[in-house]
């Protein structure tokens, strides 16, 4: 416990050395403002623009978390469908590897051409780019069962649905949460590249990524620096949320929670 | 009524390629009800793929395999398999790991429950019920997976060097505790182990594999009486068909 406390105080500590390297950074090479805000000017930007870092996060959390969940939804169940027909996995899951590797800023515009400006293609974009880890790693955990688990439920006659329910999904669940994981990070990334591209479908009412242009476009830069830390703020608590469930589901029996 | 034998097995061969050495060749066995078999021989003899046959897991190349004069597969009611590993659901409690035969048999929710504190009790493990099996010694999951392989009153249980990972202390008294249990439930054993010591404890017969291709060498009655006491460990005669035992399975080896 003591020591806990110790560590947290320290990466506190950190955190303001950081800043005051920051302010000292400033004044020692002479940046200028329009480069580099302070740290104070960031958070004077952040307390006045308060409302509009608030509404913009709002948007775009709902592209980022709609995205995951569809994502965990269509995820799970072409892994399941992988650990069910061999065949199907060994001709199909070598391109949802490729999903992984296809930039997904060379995506965006087409997804926009196919489902048009605004956040419903934002949402899809933000999809696409979790799909792949929540495929990867679920099917990861359906296949990876210990033999002698299958042959046990064979012995007691057990049908194949129970052998999924029973066995194969439990097992994959640890390693599910670890594609979560990474998928909510990548689900705000998703987002925000995702506006840079098609907007939000209405004015003065965009997410980070419109914010963010717009600040950019207006040199407001100690806005853009205070959209940033919304984006990670929101990139934090989804991770956040997805550990949480993660501990409430294992901690009672897996090693890692 | 002439006695059908609990296992028998008629010029059973098996190969995983056909270009290969057959893992097992012309095996002939017959073992009656009651009966406590243990199988040894070298690794790669083929111990586990003939328990493995003879639990319907697998089908023999050439040859015929009957549980009880049926086919194996058939016969899993009848059966249980305890493996190497505990092979526990660690996500599960001790008692609902227990009670898994159980329920993927169909029983009912009650039936299940009593079945399964009965067994807590009788393997000695009624107060950890509601533990996880990361929170167990090596020696209490194997005896959690004891328990779930008898929850289905088997009458003939294969096992697969059940205590091979467990320390030698552990081990010995896990051997006294599975004759203790065999003598209130009165199963047949098919026991696979490379410890010829735990073989000679446990077993009213002791076959001997003979490798490359898999094939019985020897068959030996251990006319020790049961009940078998860990005293018994120190006689003489024991000392005897242990010695007379790894003779033959050197011979084995070499041939």
């Amino acid at each position: 416990m003591k020591s806990k406390g110790i560590f947290a105080a320290a990466s506190l500590a950190v955190f303001a050395c950081a800043l005051l390297l920051w302010r000292l950074a400033i004044l020692a090479f002479g940046i200028a403002p329009f480069m580099l805000p302070t740290p104070m000017s960031v958070g004077r930007a952040i307390l006045l623009h308060l409302p509009d870092l608030w509404s913009a996060t709002v948007v775009s959390a709902e592209a980022a978390v709609g995205g995951l969940i569809a994502s965990i939804v269509v995820g799970v169940l072409i892994a399941l469908i992988f650990a069910r027909l061999d065949w199907v996995r060994k001709l199909v899951f070598p391109y949802t590897v490729m999903l992984q590797t296809v930039p997904i800023v060379a995506v965006a515009p087409l997804i926009i051409v196919w489902f048009g400006p605004g956040m419903l293609s934002v949402g899809v974009i933000s999809f696409i780019i979790c799909l792949a880890p929540i495929i990867a790693n679920t099917t990861q955990g359906l296949v990876s069962v210990d033999e002698n688990l299958v042959q046990l439920f064979l012995m007691h006659n057990a049908s194949q649905g129970q052998i999924v329910r029973r066995l194969r999904l439990p097992h994959a669940l640890p390693h599910f949460f670890l594609g979560a994981r990474i998928a909510s990070g990548i689900a705000v990334i998703g987002a925000i590249t995702g506006e840079l591209f098609a907007g939000s479908g209405q004015v003065g009412h965009g997410g980070i990524g419109y914010s963010i242009l717009y600040a950019q476009t207006q040199a407001q830069i100690d806005l853009l620096f205070a959209y940033v830390i919304a984006a990670t703020a929101l990139g934090f608590s989804m991770l956040f949320t997805v550990m949480f469930f993660e501990w409430l589901m294992l901690h009672k029996w897996h090693e890692s929670a | 009524m002439t006695s059908v034998p609990e296992v028998l097995l008629t010029g059973v061969s098996k190969r995983f390629s056909t270009d290969e050495v057959p893992v097992l060749q012309g095996v002939d066995l017959s073992i009656e009800r009651g009966e406590f078999v243990s199988i040894i021989g070298p690794s790669g003899c083929g111990k586990s793929t003939l328990l493995k046959l003879v639990a319907g897991l697998s089908l023999p190349s050439d040859g015929e395999i009957a549980v009880n004069g049926i086919l194996p597969k058939n016969a899993r009611q009848l059966v249980s398999f305890v493996f190497q590993d505990a092979t526990l659901l660690p996500w599960r409690t001790v008692e609902r790991n227990v009670a898994l035969s159980l329920e993927l048999e169909g029983r009912t929710r009650e039936e299940t429950a009593t079945t399964v504190q009965k067994l807590l009790e009788l393997v000695g493990l009624s107060k950890v019920g509601k533990s996880y099996p990361r929170q167990l010694s090596g020696g209490m999951k194997m005896r959690v997976s004891i328990a779930r392989a008898l929850a289905t009153r088997p009458r003939l249980l294969l096992m697969d060097e059940p205590f091979a990972a467990l320390d030698e202390m552990t081990r010995d008294r896990m051997n006294e505790e599975l004759l203790r249990l065999r003598q209130e439930q009165n199963w047949t054993v098919v026991f696979v182990t490379h410890s010829v010591a735990e073989a000679v404890f446990l077993s009213s017969r002791i076959i001997v594999l003979a490798p490359h291709p898999g094939r019985i060498a020897h068959d030996i009655v251990v006319d020790l009486p049961f009940p078998r006491t860990a005293e018994m460990r120190e006689s003489e005669e024991f000392d005897v068909l242990v010695n007379r035992t790894s003779k033959l399975l050197r011979e084995a080896h070499r041939v």
